[in-house]
């Protein structure tokens, strides 16, 4: 069963009408259905075609955050081998949001860390929808301790709405945990690599993200804050979220062009949700491609060029 | 035109200019509403002297306030690139750092400066809610950076004075990418084994407290400030509940072990002193009237303005005067 998004209302409507001819044709086999189905498959592809050639950015918001998009798990199942999930912080608790642990990408042991954000409405809640609360971020850092020991890159999934805005998260602490987070990536003395599958939400994501290389799938986007809540600050209307998406310049395209991140992996044709199979494994291809890239380098190389990074951006702007 | 309007009005306008009109020579405490002299307010470091209630201070007072002899040495900030996404919401962004530069007389929301503190070198770091909602952009990650470049070189402690709304979401991406290098500029201090202390202020919020606020050797804050990485709107709002009394509130934050100390701002120049004299292995400070240190000659501040007069005005019945308005975040 196909997620339809708002904008894709006239694309259900021909698909649907491809479907209804099919059923029809099975339950009368002297019925010739092909040319027509043909005909309306066609149509609909090329329709799929146009819409994603030029989503807006708050239509890549949508796309970013849907249901069917494949999520930190699907891409840890068929990316990597002998996945060896660790979990808590040895403090408080084991976030749910945060999925941990070690693995084999291409025979080499990496550490993998990433958002969950769920796939139905019972696993949405247990991982509460990949807003991670500070034990997600300081498992993350253990992690990270542990991967710069054994001298193991870490491959982060940003996939988040944001951290978790509560009241037992802000009372143990969330801003700090971001930040030690933040500060761990850039204490690594092991190549990161980063790519954001979904939502790279605000200071929940930075904390993954403070990557040697990062990369973003087409029509992920990644933002200071969301399109609805700079609306209703700035604006004073969260219904203004279409103007915000717009003046954020959150998407993949104009991240780079801002030299924000490194990459943009395009996807398929419809979007990921269309064909995971397919989005996985071009993600598992540019993570391959930019560990490749980092392979020789010192602790300290690999250290000082990230801070380089860093602290270079912004001095290049969009017109 | 005549003589009355070209000669009478000016001077009768003078006598009634904006800077001597009582509303500017008394601030009504936003606490216990008590009407407080501009002067003795100022001198009290922008405290209320009846319910101890810490009101905004601009950068340059504090830095009044934390040097020896008040005096201290602005050190440049390395200007960013002008609005990097032509950003615009209801006004455009570049209008709004217009009006904020002309509010606030500054370029952006954190001041530098280094100057002695009980006798020892140290660079401070100050932000200016005034400006935008004390804001995270670009500008303020370059004042932190070159406040941690300035510290590194001089060999000297860091100290810097947190308030903030949040991030300059006008400035979009590149505002969330000061987390990472405002982070980057407390690793510089650390690294060379020097002290980078932070000083939490009413209100500290977002991706500041998510990145250079919470990373300090010691945090400290000022009485009642809200601290927090969520506000209690967004999180009222996410959990549809009451928040206890005094949530997110410095004392609060001790109590779940977040700061270390809650200092009034009368007391942290001392208490700064003694710290950072501890951490560097500093003999004790010698608590006397210490003379203002030599200025250096290319950047001396200028003095204050001679006082006029010493007699106070009587204060205005309070409902006569506007509380002044906050700042927006």
């Amino acid at each position: 069963m196909q997620n339809y998004l708002d904008f894709e209302k006239s694309l259900a409507e021909l698909e649907g009408k491809a479907e209804e001819l099919r059923a029809l044709a099975r339950q009368d086999p002297e019925m010739d259905i092909s040319e027509e189905a043909e005909r309306l498959d066609h149509r609909a592809s090329e329709m799929l075609r146009d819409l994603y050639a030029k989503l807006t950015p708050w239509q890549k918001c949508q796309v970013a955050r849907h249901p069917s998009r494949p999520h930190t798990l699907h891409y840890v199942e068929r990316l990597f081998n002998e996945w060896t999930p660790l979990a808590g912080d040895r403090n408080f608790a084991e976030d749910h949001a945060v999925i941990g642990g070690l693995a084999r990408f291409e025979d080499r042991p990496v550490v993998v860390i990433g958002h969950e954000k769920g796939t139905d409405t019972k696993s949405r809640i247990e991982r509460n929808f990949g807003m991670a609360r500070p034990e997600g971020y300081r498992k993350a850092v253990r992690l990270m301790q542990m991967a710069d020991r054994f001298g193991l890159p870490v491959i982060t999934l940003v996939d988040t709405p944001g951290a978790y805005p509560g009241k037992g998260a802000e009372e143990r602490g969330q801003a700090e945990a971001i930040a030690r987070s933040t500060e761990m990536c850039l204490k690594l003395g092991a190549p990161i690599v980063s790519v954001v599958i979904g939502e790279g939400g605000s200071g929940g994501a930075v904390a993954f993200a403070t990557a040697d290389r990062v990369a973003m799938l087409e029509h992920a986007v990644y933002s200071v804050i969301s399109p609805e809540g700079c609306a209703s600050i700035l604006w004073k209307n969260a219904e203004k979220m279409k103007e915000a998406a717009a003046a954020l310049r959150l998407t993949a395209q104009d991240l780079l062009q801002l030299k924000v991140i490194d990459r943009v992996i395009e996807e398929p044709v419809g979007g990921a949700q269309r064909d995971p199979k397919e989005a996985i494994s071009r993600v598992g291809r540019a993570i391959s491609d930019m560990l490749g890239g980092l392979d020789g380098m010192s602790r300290d190389d690999l250290r000082a060029a990230r801070r380089r990074k860093f602290i270079e951006m912004g001095r290049v702007g969009l017109a | 035109m005549n003589w009355i309007t070209d000669f009478v009005t000016p001077k009768v306008k003078s006598l009634f200019s904006k800077r001597e009109m009582p509303e500017n020579l008394w601030v009504k405490c936003e606490s216990c509403s008590q009407m407080l002299f501009h002067r003795e307010l100022a001198e009290n470091l922008q405290v209320c002297p009846s319910c101890g209630f810490h009101m905004a201070i601009i950068p340059r007072d504090r830095f009044r306030g934390l040097f020896d002899g008040g005096v201290f040495v602005e050190i440049d900030v390395p200007e960013p690139l002008a609005d990097p996404l032509q950003f615009r919401d209801e006004k455009r962004y570049s209008d709004r750092i217009r009006d904020a530069r002309r509010k606030t007389n500054e370029k952006d929301a954190m001041l530098v400066a280094h100057g002695q503190i009980f006798g020892l070198n140290t660079v401070a770091a100050a932000m200016d809610f005034a400006f935008m909602g004390g804001s995270m952009g670009m500008g303020v990650g370059n004042a932190l950076l070159k406040a941690a470049e300035t510290a590194v070189a001089q060999h000297a402690p860091l100290v810097v004075f947190a308030s903030a709304g949040g991030a300059r979401m006008q400035e979009g991406i590149l505002s969330l990418m000061q987390m990472p290098r405002t982070t980057i500029a407390v690793e510089m201090v650390h690294e060379q084994g020097l002290p980078f202390i932070v000083v939490l202020t009413n209100p500290t919020t977002g991706g500041v407290t998510a990145s250079f606020a919470m990373l300090g050797d010691v945090h400290i804050a000022e009485p009642d400030a809200l601290i927090c990485f969520a506000g209690p709107r967004v999180i009222e709002q996410t959990i549809r509940e009451k928040l206890p009394e005094g949530f997110q509130r410095a004392e609060y934050l001790l109590d779940h072990g977040m700061i270390d100390q809650v200092i009034p701002r009368g007391r942290q120049r001392e208490e700064l002193g003694q710290l950072l004299r501890l951490l560097l292995k500093e003999p004790p400070m010698v608590r006397a009237d210490l003379p203002a240190p030599e200025p250096e000659p290319e950047a001396a501040p200028e003095p204050e303005p001679a006082e006029a007069t010493d007699t106070q005005p009587e204060p205005p019945s309070p409902d006569a005067v506007e509380p002044e308005k906050g700042a927006q975040a």
